[in-house]
C-alpha cells in the first residue's frame, strides 16, 4: 500500500473541513447513510470524482434543480457505479497519457447502497475488482432497499421485517443470514477491504483515506442506520452504529492484501469478551425485529445470537490465522 | 410545476444540476429544534460530526458552534450523542400571528 | 467521385474494417464484450492494444451492460469512447442505451446485426437494432465492409458535434458483412486524425454559477445525471429531439465532407437513391441486402421494367422528406423488412416509410415484406418475385396481403 504515514485527524480537523456532501440534501431527518457519506467525504485527500448508483443517496443529493455534491457526480443506474467507475478510470488514465488531464491525479470513488453492491451491482463490482480499477467502493449499508420502501436485499439480516419479507404468522420476517460481501470480497484477492461503523467516526474516516491510497480498486462496507426502514428512533442512528459493533453484529475490521486485523473497538472486545454485547440489546428497539420477541419466535433469536458469535469467531481465527 | 421552472431551450442538457442544495432549506420539516446549554458544552464538536446534515458547524474563528435552523430536520442525534448532556430537544416557540 | 489524398486498400471482413476505423479514430476509452458476430471487432482491437498500436485504454468488461455503462462513463469524463455488441448484448444494454443518450454521451458503437433468442440463433438480422429504434441512438446501416469503415469515422464526427451530442450506433449485417472478407480502401492515419478533429465540449452552468466544459472534472465541479422529476425530466427528452433534428442535417454535411475527402458517397447519408428518378415500382431496404437488390434492379432495367431501389442508409433520425421525395411518385412500393414487430401489423421499416408516405396528397401503395429472419438465406430470384408482385400491384392498384413473409416454408 502506498501508506506512509497513518492520517493523524482530531475532531476539530474534521469539522474544519468543509462539507463535499453540502446540507439541503433531502435525506430523512436521522439518515444513517447521509451521515456516514458525509464523513466518507471528508477524508477525500485532493482532486475527487464520485459515481454513484441509483438509490436513496443518489435520489435525496440529485433533485434537480439543486445537487448536494460539491465534487464532480455521475449517476447512470442502479446497477453501474463499479462499472461507471472503471470508465472514469479509464478515461483519466488515458487523458493523463495523452497529457489533457490538468490534475496529477484523481481519486474515483464509486458509492451504492446494499441494493446496488449485494445485488444487482455484484457482478459489475466483481467484474470492475478483477479488472484492477483504481477505485474505492464505499457500501452504505442500510440492509435493504430503502428507496423503493423497505424490501428485503442479498444484505438484509435473518428476522428482518421487510415489506417482501414481512412478519407474518407463518414466517418470522427474513429467514436468510446476510451475505458475507466482505468476505466475497477479500476472496478477489484485493488489496484493502475493510469495515466500518459511523460511531466510530475517526476510524471510519481513516479507513476511506487507506483505500483512497491504494493503487487498485479497495472496499469498503459501511454500517448505515435507516431510522426508516428500521422502524427506529431517529436520534438513536449513531446510537445503533456503536452496539452493532459493540455486539459483534458488525464487527469494524481491516484486510489488508489477505491480513485480518481487528480495529479497535472490536479489538477491545476480542480481548475482554465480557464486554460483548446480546444481540438482543442491539435488536430489541427496532420496529422490524418486534416480532423476535414473542415467545414463538425466540429459535430465530437464538439462531442470530449463534450465527453472530460463530461469524465473530471465525473473523477472530482468520486474524490469528493470518497474522 | 411552477411558472418559474425553465423551459427546454434555457437549460444545460443532461440535467447537468445548475443549483447547490444550499439553496433549498429543509429546516421546516423539523418538530423539535435542538437548544444548547452553553454551559454545559465542552465543545467536543461531536454534533458537530453526527450531525447528518451538516446543520452543526464549528466555527474556528469564532471558537464556537452554531446550530443551523434553515437545514436542521429536528433528528435529535446531536441531542443524543452529546456527552454532557448539554443538547436538549425542545418545541420551537411560536412565533407571534 | 475522385479522391486527391493517398488511400490503401486492404482485404478486410466487416469486423476488421470497424476495428481499423476505430484504430484511427484517436478513441481513448473502449469499452467491450465478446459476442458473435462482433467478436473479430474486439479481438482485433486487443491485438492493436498488445502491439502497442494504440494509446487507447480497452476495457473488456464482464458484460455489455458494464461495457455501455464503462463508456458513458468515459465520455462524461471527456473521453472518446466507442464500443461494440450484437444481439443479446445489445438487449443486455438496453436500459444503458437510454442512459448514455439521456446523458448526452456521444459514445459510438457498432453493432453486428443479430437475431434474438429464443431459439438462440447467432446470424443475421435486425432484430436487435430496429428493438432500439426509440432509444434515442442515431442509427445508421451499411451495405458493405468499405461503409462500414466510412460510417464508424463519420460516427465520431456526428455523435459529438454539439449541435447533436447523441450516441451513434453503425449497423452492419451478422456473417454478411461481418465475416465476409471484402476489399476495403482506407483513409492515412493521418487524414482520418485531421477528419475528426478533437473533441469539443459544449459549456454548460453548473451550481457554482461557472460556465464550463460539459465534463466531470475535479476543477469545476457538475452534477451529471441527476433525478429530474415531472417538473423537468420531459424537457431534457425534448432537448434529445432538438439533437436528433439537428443530427438530420449534419449526416449530410458529414456525409459530404467525407465524400470529398474519400471520394466514396453513399447516397446523401441519409437514402441512397437507385435507379428511382422514374421508377414505377421499388424496393426500400436496409443493411447489406441493398447489394443483391441493387443487381435485381440492373436485371429488371435491362428487361425493360421500371424498378428502383431505395437504400435507408440512416434510420434514426428517420428521413421523412428524403422518402417522400424519392418515393412519392413511385406506384408501388415494397418494404424489406429483417425484423418482425410482433402484432403490430408489419415491420418497423415498413411502419415508418408508410408513415413518412401518408401526408403525400398522391402516394404510392406499400406492402411489407418480412425476410432473412436468424439469417435465412434469400437470393435474387426471390427478390424478382417481389417485383413482380409489385408490378401486378402497381397495375391493379389493389393490395391483397399487406404483410408477407417471404423464404418462409408455410
Amino acid at each position: 500500500m502506498a501508506t506512509t504515514q497513518e492520517w493523524k485527524i482530531t475532531a476539530k480537523d474534521i469539522a474544519e473541513k468543509p462539507d463535499i456532501l453540502m446540507p439541503g440534501h433531502r435525506a430523512c431527518a436521522g439518515c444513517g447513510p447521509a451521515h456516514a457519506l458525509r464523513l466518507v467525504m471528508k477524508a477525500i485527500r485532493g482532486p475527487t470524482i464520485v459515481t454513484e448508483a441509483t438509490g436513496c443517496m443518489e435520489v435525496v443529493t440529485s433533485i434537480y434543480p439543486y445537487t448536494s455534491w460539491a465534487v464532480p457526480w455521475l449517476h447512470t443506474a442502479f446497477e453501474t457505479s463499479a462499472a461507471n467507475a472503471s470508465g472514469i478510470e479509464a478515461a483519466l488514465k488515458v487523458l493523463k497519457r495523452k497529457g489533457k488531464l490538468k490534475q496529477e491525479h484523481v481519486d474515483v470513488i464509486a458509492i451504492a447502497g446494499d441494493g446496488g453492491t449485494f445485488d444487482i451491482g455484484f457482478q459489475a463490482l466483481s467484474g470492475a475488482v478483477e479488472r484492477g480499477h483504481d477505485f474505492l467502493f464505499v457500501l452504505y449499508d442500510n440492509e435493504a432497499y430503502m428507496n423503493t420502501g423497505i424490501q428485503r436485499s442479498g444484505g438484509t439480516p435473518m428476522g428482518a421485517a421487510t415489506t417482501t419479507t414481512p412478519a407474518g404468522s407463518v414466517m418470522p420476517g427474513k429467514l436468510q443470514h446476510k451475505k458475507p460481501i466482505a468476505d466475497i470480497m477479500v476472496a478477489h484477492g484485493m488489496e484493502y477491504v475493510a469495515s466500518a461503523s459511523p460511531y466510530y467516526w475517526k476510524d471510519l474516516l481513516q479507513k476511506v483515506r487507506r483505500g483512497l491510497e491504494v493503487e487498485g480498486p479497495a472496499f469498503l462496507h459501511l454500517f448505515a442506520p435507516c431510522p426508516r426502514g428500521w422502524r427506529t428512533d431517529p436520534a438513536k442512528t449513531i446510537n445503533y452504529s456503536k452496539l452493532a459493533v459493540e455486539s459483534c453484529v458488525f464487527p469494524v475490521y481491516e484486510v489488508v492484501n489477505g491480513k485480518y486485523t481487528l480495529s479497535t473497538p472490536s479489538k477491545l472486545i476480542a480481548l475482554a469478551p465480557q464486554k460483548k454485547k446480546p444481540v438482543a440489546d442491539y435488536l430489541k428497539g427496532q420496529g422490524r425485529y418486534r416480532h423476535l420477541f414473542a415467545p414463538q419466535n425466540k429459535h430465530m433469536l437464538d439462531e442470530i445470537q449463534r450465527w453472530t458469535d460463530e461469524r465473530w469467531a471465525k473473523l477472530q481465527q482468520k486474524v490469528e490465522q493470518t497474522a | 410545476m411552477s411558472s418559474k421552472d425553465k423551459g427546454w431551450k434555457e437549460i444545460a442538457p443532461a440535467g447537468v444540476s445548475p443549483k447547490s442544495s444550499i439553496g433549498f432549506m429543509t429546516g421546516d420539516w423539523k418538530t423539535y429544534m435542538p437548544v444548547r446549554d452553553l454551559e454545559k458544552c465542552t465543545t467536543c464538536l461531536m454534533c458537530v460530526l453526527y450531525c447528518p446534515e451538516g446543520a452543526v458547524r464549528w466555527r474556528p474563528e469564532m471558537g464556537k458552534i452554531e446550530f443551523d435552523y434553515s437545514f436542521c430536520k429536528g433528528c435529535g442525534i446531536c441531542a443524543n450523542e452529546c456527552p454532557t448532556k448539554a443538547i436538549t430537544m425542545k418545541l420551537p416557540e411560536k412565533e407571534d400571528e | 467521385m475522385k479522391s486527391d489524398v493517398k488511400q490503401e486498400t486492404l482485404a478486410l471482413n466487416g469486423d476488421e474494417a470497424v476495428a481499423y476505423a476505430v484504430k484511427q479514430s484517436d478513441v481513448d476509452v473502449v469499452a467491450a464484450y465478446p459476442i458473435t458476430p462482433q467478436t473479430i471487432m474486439v479481438e482485433k482491437f486487443s491485438e492493436y492494444v498488445a502491439n502497442g498500436e494504440v494509446e487507447t485504454e480497452f476495457v473488456c468488461t464482464e458484460s455489455e451492460h458494464s461495457a455501455m455503462a464503462a463508456s458513458i462513463s468515459a465520455s462524461a469524463t471527456g473521453a472518446r469512447a466507442f464500443t461494440a455488441t450484437a444481439s443479446a448484448g445489445l438487449a443486455l444494454m438496453h436500459e444503458m442505451l437510454f442512459v448514455a443518450s439521456g446523458c448526452r454521451t456521444p459514445v459510438v458503437m457498432a453493432v453486428a446485426n443479430r437475431a434474438l433468442s429464443a431459439p438462440l440463433n447467432i446470424h443475421g438480422d435486425h432484430s436487435d437494432t430496429m428493438a432500439e429504434r426509440d432509444s434515442g441512438w442515431v442509427q445508421i446501416y451499411v451495405e458493405n465492409a468499405q461503409e462500414a469503415y466510412d460510417s464508424v469515422i463519420q460516427a465520431f464526427r456526428i455523435a459529438e458535434h454539439t449541435s447533436v451530442l447523441l450516441p451513434v450506433l453503425v449497423g452492419l449485417d451478422g456473417f454478411t458483412l461481418s465475416h465476409t472478407l471484402e476489399n476495403v480502401t482506407a483513409l492515412s492515419d493521418a487524414d482520418v486524425k485531421e477528419f475528426i478533429g478533437e473533441r469539443k465540449l459544449i459549456n454548460v452552468l453548473t451550481h457554482e454559477g461557472k460556465s464550463v466544459p460539459f465534463k466531470l472534472d475535479p476543477d469545476n465541479p457538475m452534477t451529471m445525471g441527476p433525478i429530474a422529476l415531472q417538473n423537468y425530466y420531459f424537457e431534457f427528452k425534448r432537448q434529445q429531439e432538438e439533437g436528433m433534428k439537428n443530427a438530420l442535417a449534419l449526416i449530410r454535411q458529414v456525409h459530404d465532407e467525407y465524400a470529398k475527402l474519400s471520394g466514396r458517397s453513399y447516397g446523401n447519408g441519409l437514402v441512397e437513391k437507385y435507379q428511382l428518378d422514374d421508377a414505377e415500382i421499388a424496393v426500400v431496404c436496409v443493411g447489406s441486402t441493398a447489394g443483391t437488390m441493387k443487381t435485381v434492379v440492373d436485371e429488371l432495367r435491362a428487361e425493360g421494367v421500371k424498378a428502383g431501389l431505395l437504400k435507408l442508409r440512416t434510420f434514426r433520425p428517420f428521413p421523412v422528406e428524403e422518402i417522400q421525395n424519392a418515393l412519392g411518385k413511385v406506384h408501388a412500393v415494397g418494404i424489406m423488412d429483417k425484423s418482425m414487430s410482433f402484432g403490430g401489423n408489419g415491420g418497423a421499416v415498413f411502419h415508418e416509410v408508410r408513415h413518412a408516405l401518408y401526408d403525400l396528397a398522391e402516394r404510392p401503395l406499400v406492402v411489407d415484406y418480412i425476410y432473412g429472419l436468424g439469417g435465412r438465406d434469400y437470393n435474387p430470384k426471390e427478390f424478382k418475385k417481389i417485383f413482380n408482385e409489385l408490378r401486378q400491384i402497381a397495375h391493379s392498384k389493389r393490395v391483397h396481403k399487406l404483410v408477407n413473409f417471404t423464404g418462409l416454408r408455410e
